[in-house]
């Protein structure tokens, strides 16, 4: 039977998680099918259409199902699982809010934030902060999994396949939506840029943040921080990576006055190149970092962004 | 109204896990066990509400081996006001699944009939973060996940998001399950007093069979195997080296 990948937009362009995500769906075996909810799912669809590997599309564009509320969205999922031995979501927050619902909704175990895919039900996944990998084997009728989109290639291009509109209305009324506070910003996304740089605790002020900033502006880069640098209030939320924030896997990844703590470094060995510039010869961050610099960040940060120039 | 605020014994976040030689999961001998941080958040978040009137009761739950006694008592050091120990397992090693936890909540919230259930958004063991939407899902209630700020009101509960993009403001009709991240609160240490006092709230010590549900694994673990490991590289003497080395050596610029 088939997998149906539930994918996540803007209302004007398809997540960038959502080609590699297909990636993951493709290995369980079936036709792939894609699904697109809320307004603007039909503009979107296109771009669904032309991934490659995926067989159909289906959109159900109604209101209800904007800002992605688990209670509408997991109905919809539900409705349509009956045709599908996998529905398959990124482990984003959307993906983390919706997946267990439906799973729960289907009498099934969630498979949380796979990195690998042994067979049509056997998932890999990190536990414990990533010091441990299991291999787990599922034996529920349908698989609900939330896949890690770090962990897999974006999926190519194809000649785009058909589109169906999927005529649901949600019903409202467990929640509602208020209000985004999504900061614009020009810079790449952190999950899926080609760098990263991120600042912790030393940075010691919302101001002096700024260094971080221009180092990564420098660089064309994507922000991150540490735990402790979003609780201080240097940084916003959505940009902590590790365990229980973002996980990043850029070509490079830059750590500017961070540790290394275990949680910290759960979101970010992935990367293919790791810098870490902290005073501290002992910092932990060192043992996994290919280049380090051991240097007050004050005085290396500027210098590294006059040496970039050169 | 109560609340009900499930708490998970894990392994402490200091510690260094090791993976078993056998494959077969990780090291718990002699390992140092805690109350897992988000539900500490969520305790806290509950025993706030108490404290400003707007709930009546703090329910303690924890399904897992007789030890996690110990994170209860912590929970009511904390503020809580009774708790009650599932015990599913005589074997320390096994993990009960979030789908047969959600199900025993969800027996407990029906007994108590709690009005909020507030648990953590992560068990920091099994990373799943499913537990808190699993039990929303089987209620039928509404579920305020990753909460970094929650306003309980009449009938609803007005919860800031963390997502990804930033932050998502909703509101949940009650009943809800709220799940707790990290800039919730910053939760309180017990005081000596309070942690005698605890021992003195009622512990209620339950079995799954009590509650009539099937608490076999629907996941069976084929293998957990260490990570890949990542190899120190080189300390370079300036910000001028590192530059250079990026630009022609580590081939990313
Ligand atoms: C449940 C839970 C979940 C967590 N989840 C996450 C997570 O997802 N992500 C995460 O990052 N953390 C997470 N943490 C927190 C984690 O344990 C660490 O506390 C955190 O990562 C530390 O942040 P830091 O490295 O910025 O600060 P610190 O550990 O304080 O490190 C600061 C570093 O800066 C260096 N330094 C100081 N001044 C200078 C200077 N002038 N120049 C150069 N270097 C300097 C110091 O030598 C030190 O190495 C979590 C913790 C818990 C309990
Ligand atoms: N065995 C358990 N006992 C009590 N609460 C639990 C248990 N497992 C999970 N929870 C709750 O569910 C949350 C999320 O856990 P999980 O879905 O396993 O990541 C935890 O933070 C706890 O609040």
């Amino acid at each position: 039977m088939a997998v149906l990948v539930f994918a996540e937009h803007d209302g004007k362009v398809l997540s960038e998680a959502v080609a590699k995500t297909v990636t993951a769906a493709t290995q369980m075996g079936g036709p792939v099918h894609v699904l697109i909810s809320g307004t603007g799912a039909g503009d979107v669809a296109g771009e669904a259409a032309a991934i490659a590997g995926v067989e159909k599309v289906l959109t159900a564009e109604d209101a209800g199902y904007d800002h992605a509320l688990a209670e509408p969205l997991g109905d919809l999922i539900v409705g349509l699982a009956g045709d599908y031995d996998h529905i398959v979501l990124a482990a984003s927050t959307t993906g983390k809010n919706v997946g267990p619902r439906v799973a729960a909704l289907l009498d099934v175990m969630i498979v949380a934030d796979i990195i690998g895919v042994e067979s049509a039900d056997t998932f890999v996944r990190p536990i414990y902060a990533g010091n441990a990998i299991q291999t787990v084997k599922s034996s529920d009728a349908k698989k609900v999994v939330t896949v890690r989109t770090t962990a897999f290639e974006a999926a190519g291009e194809q000649a785009a396949v058909g589109i169906e509109s999927h005529g649901a209305t949600a019903a409202g009324g467990l929640s509602e939506w208020l209000d985004d506070r999504f900061a614009q910003s020009e810079r790449p996304e952190l999950t899926s840029a080609r760098i990263v740089v991120s600042g912790g605790r030393a940075l010691g002020s919302a101001d002096n943040f700024k260094l971080v900033e221009q180092l990564a502006d420098k660089l064309g880069a994507a922000i991150g921080a540490s735990r402790a640098a979003v609780d201080a209030g240097y940084a916003p939320n959505d940009w902590q990576v590790g365990q229980t924030g973002k996980i990043v896997a850029p070509d490079l990844y830059i750590a500017v006055g961070i540790s290394g703590a275990i949680q910290h470094l759960a979101g970010m060995t992935g990367s293919k190149v790791i810098v870490a510039i902290d005073k501290d010869e002992e910092a932990p961050i060192f043992k996994v970092a290919d280049y380090g610099l051991v240097a007050d960040l004050f005085e290396a940060v500027p210098a590294l962004i006059e040496a970039l120039d050169d | 109204m109560k609340i009900v605020v499930p708490v998970k014994r894990v392994i402490d976040f200091n510690v260094r896990v090791r993976v078993k030689p056998d494959q077969t999961g990780v090291e718990f001998a002699n390992v140092k066990m805690s109350m897992n941080p988000f539900d500490e958040i969520a305790v806290e978040e509950a025993v706030r509400l108490k404290e400003a009137g707007k709930a009546d009761e703090v329910i303690a739950v924890s399904v897992g081996v007789k030890k996690a006694e110990d994170t209860l008592r912590t929970a009511l050091a904390m503020g809580a006001d009774k708790a009650i120990l599932i015990e599913a397992t005589d074997d320390v090693e096994t993990d009960i699944e979030p789908l047969a936890v959600a199900k025993l909540l969800k027996a407990v919230v029906e007994a108590e009939d709690a009005g909020l259930v507030i648990c953590g958004k992560q068990a920091i063991d099994n990373d799943v973060n499913g537990t808190g939407q699993m039990l929303a899902a089987l209620l039928g209630w509404s579920q305020g996940t990753f909460a970094n700020t929650l306003k309980v009101e009449d009938g609803k509960a007005e919860v800031t998001r963390e997502v990804d993009g930033g932050l998502q403001i909703v509101s949940v009709k009650l009943p809800a399950v709220i799940t707790t991240d990290l800039r919730l609160n910053e939760p309180r240490y017990a005081s000596l007093p309070n942690i005698m006092k605890a021992k003195k709230k009622p512990l209620e010590v339950k079995s799954a069979s009590d509650f009539g549900v099937d608490v076999t694994p629907r996941l069976s673990v084929v293998s957990v195997n260490e990570p890949p490991a990542r190899k120190a590289g080189v300390i370079v003497g300036s910000p001028a080296e590192l530059a250079d080395k990026l630009k022609n050596e580590a081939g990313v610029l």
